[in-house]
């Protein structure tokens, strides 16, 4: 259960190597006993997020999942809730990759749309049929400030993030009389291995940033969150921008 | 008629709601139909919801709305003696039995609880270190058991222990007989006493004078530090003798009147239980206390439940909610309790609606929350750091040999609560002889592996 200020007892973390999935464990580990169920394809990496969660006294076990293949997520789910309730679920798989690969090469820009937006989906109708019987429980989807406004430097990541954001969003609303709470997180730049070599944009945060407006947001009961906050206020005046300035804006 | 629906549940504290089927208007027998056949989730009865955290709610499983179960069955002037349904309120068993010249032997701070939850929660009032908490006044109870087979349990029974302040998690509390104590009037004398700090106050609660009544409690400023640390007002009394009334009161002493004068509407904002306002009302609550008053006559309202007066008054904190923390800590941890407040004071989380109160003898309820200690409640706004403040009380707490009420708790961890409770292993035992597969569930017992 998720106590009164926010404090979960289990947590699943579906891309189980994010440096924000783990970041945000590592905070709520700290704080309580916390099962963690770390969904990612096998890889030494994923050994290493367990090493890393297991130091700070989580109970940590790993489970096999690829995003890309939703045939397979039902037994996925499943499995992950065989050991008992799950309190807070985290979406945070994704794939950023070569952005201009993403929209000239076919199977790059699809692979894209399959595990960004597709496989968001996937789980997203799993979790929320899982939570419902349950009872109770997060869903915590990680979009992008990306999906706000695409952006010619990386639209097909924007596109699939604003797919995942709508999805969430409008599953926030359907959820909200079941006991399940939704929350859309819209970080802006992260330094983490899949933005490492590229320029930081402005307001750009760490994967611990991150996590703690994640915990904050759960704790606080609120649905969207922004991390850093202000990227919010930068957005939301960036979005009625004309296209003509909007395309010359150093961004 | 019994039926089914789904409900979002939350305590009174309005944090960490949760989803669950609720039986609505139950009989006996469809109650005893949903524990032979609770699902996968287990089963738990809920009252009028006036726990602060999550011992009423049941995530995905099933919850038994007992407020309609609500019978008076018989009250008996000369034995005293009641046999109500669980459902039944406090406030509307006292104003059956007052006509008859007799009280509900123990008050919490509001009347709209249940019997069940009453001694679920094995509640106290102002009157604890005279009168013990409110299982002890229980003569006997109804219990359906996990089997779905009515049991009625006396004092003499290791289960009807195990029930009071059990949570009710060893089974559906349907009825329970309730020995009432013989009133003269429905009034009470009180004197007055506004002292300057905590000090003075724990002096005055230690001096003795506090066995001259029958209850005693004292408000006190959780904001102030220095030299006002702990500030307070100090009410104690006892009920009216017919011949210590004032004449106009004596031709209708028994008579009761508890206005209701409104009720909170569901619009204040997050944020408005900040400190400003807090200290402001601290300080005019502080200010409008006589220094020392004696005798006075005092209706049950104004003496004991103000907050009554506001309907769903716990809207006041937003929709983020409160939590309450109340422990108690042993006689000899003055020091301890003094830190303890101090910390409180300087914290920056504001408490207004604070209660101190030295607690008489204990229950042999092995949870069973009073005992003889102080005690002490605060209400706090959920914001940020709350969560670390807390923890860091509940380490201060164990280690003056206290404890946390379950019927206010909300946040603890499992390993912490049973470092709290040294009989916690005892109760698992008997509540695991009467229900081994754990049927009876709540999110609370999820929380702390009860």
């Amino acid at each position: 259960m998720i106590d009164a200020v926010g404090n979960p007892q289990s947590m699943l973390l579906l891309g189980g190597t994010s440096e924000i999935a783990l970041a945000t464990a590592e905070r709520y580990a700290t704080r309580r006993p916390l099962r963690v169920i770390l969904a990612a394809r096998p890889s030494p990496r994923l050994d290493a997020a367990a090493a890393r969660l297991d130091r700070v006294g989580a109970t940590v076990t790993t489970l096999p999942f690829d995003a890309a293949d939703t045939a397979s997520h039902a037994a996925t789910i499943e499995k992950a809730f065989a050991d008992g309730d799950i309190d807070i679920t985290l979406v945070a798989f994704g794939l950023l990759g070569d952005q201009e690969k993403a929209w000239t090469d076919h199977s790059t820009a699809v692979e894209l749309a399959q595990v960004n937006y597709v496989g968001a989906v996937s789980v997203g109708v799993l979790l929320a049929d899982a939570l419902q019987r349950q009872g109770h429980g997060a869903l915590v989807a990680l979009s992008s400030a990306a999906a706000e406004r695409p952006r010619r430097s990386n639209f097909a990541y924007g596109a699939s993030k604003a797919g995942l954001d709508a999805f969430y969003t409008g599953l926030t609303e359907a959820l909200r009389a079941s006991g399940v709470k939704v929350v859309v997180i819209r970080p802006g730049f992260v330094h983490t291995k899949m933005t490492a070599g590229m320029k930081a944009a402005p307001l750009s945060v760490t994967p611990e940033q991150v996590a703690e407006v994640i915990v904050d947001a759960v704790a606080n009961g609120r649905e969207q969150a922004w991390a850093p906050a202000p990227m919010r206020h930068v957005m939301s005046v960036l979005r009625h921008v004309p296209r003509s300035i909007f395309r010359r804006l150093p961004i | 008629m019994a039926e089914i629906v789904v409900r979002s549940l939350s305590g009174w504290g309005r944090t960490a709601p949760s989803s669950a089927r609720v039986l609505v208007q139950p009989t006996l027998e469809s109650i005893q139909h949903a524990v032979r056949d609770p699902g996968s989730r287990g089963v738990i009865a809920r009252g009028l919801g006036r726990s602060y955290g999550d011992p009423a709610q049941n995530a995905g499983g099933l919850v038994i709305d007992m407020t309609s179960y609500n019978r008076i069955h018989s009250l008996d002037a000369d034995s005293g003696l009641a046999v109500v349904d669980a459902g039944v309120s406090l406030d509307a068993l006292m104003r059956a039995a007052l006509p008859f010249g007799l009280w509900v032997p123990v008050l919490p701070g509001t009347r709209q609880v249940t019997v069940g939850g009453a001694i679920a929660a094995d509640i106290h009032g102002k009157n604890h270190h005279s009168a013990g908490s409110f299982g002890n006044h229980v003569r006997a109870l109804d219990l359906v058991t996990a089997d779905g087979s009515v049991t009625t349990l006396t004092p003499d029974d290791e289960l009807f222990w195990a029930t009071v302040g059990g949570m009710g998690l060893t089974g559906i509390i349907v009825r329970a007989t309730i020995a009432l104590t013989p009133v003269e009037s429905a009034y009470f004398v009180v004197d007055t006493d506004r002292t300057a700090n905590l000090d003075e106050l724990m002096a005055l609660l230690t001096d003795g004078s506090d066995d001259r009544y029958d209850y005693s409690a004292a408000w006190f400023d959780a904001i102030s530090t220095g030299t006002t640390l702990g500030r307070a007002v100090l009410t104690r009394g006892s009920i009216a003798r017919r011949d210590e009334l004032p004449p106009k009161l004596r031709s209708a002493p028994l008579a009761f009147d508890a206005p209701q004068l409104l009720t909170a509407p569901n619009v204040f904002p997050n944020g408005l239980a900040n400190r400003a306002i807090f200290s402001a009302l601290t300080e005019a609550w502080y200010r409008k206390a006589p220094k020392r008053r004696r005798g006075e006559v005092q209706n049950l309202t104004t003496f004991y439940h103000p907050l009554d007066m506001i309907g769903e008054w716990n809207r006041a904190y937003g929709s983020r909610g409160f939590l309450q923390y109340q422990f108690v800590v042993p006689l000899g941890a003055q020091d301890s309790f003094r830190r303890i407040v101090e910390q409180v004071a300087r914290s920056g989380h504001v408490s207004f609606l604070n209660v101190l109160k030295r607690f008489g003898a204990a229950s042999e309820a092995p949870l069973s929350f009073p005992q003889p200690g102080w005690t002490i409640t605060v209400d706090f706004p959920i914001r940020r750091g709350l969560a670390e403040f807390c923890d860091r009380l509940d380490e201060q707490v164990i280690d003056a040999g206290g404890r946390l009420y379950l019927a206010k708790e909300s946040r603890t961890s499992a390993a912490t609560l049973a470092r709290m409770y040294p009989r916690i292993d005892e109760w698992r035992k008997v509540r695991a002889a009467a229900d081994p597969d754990g049927i009876f569930a709540s999110d609370l017992s999820r929380r702390l592996e009860l």
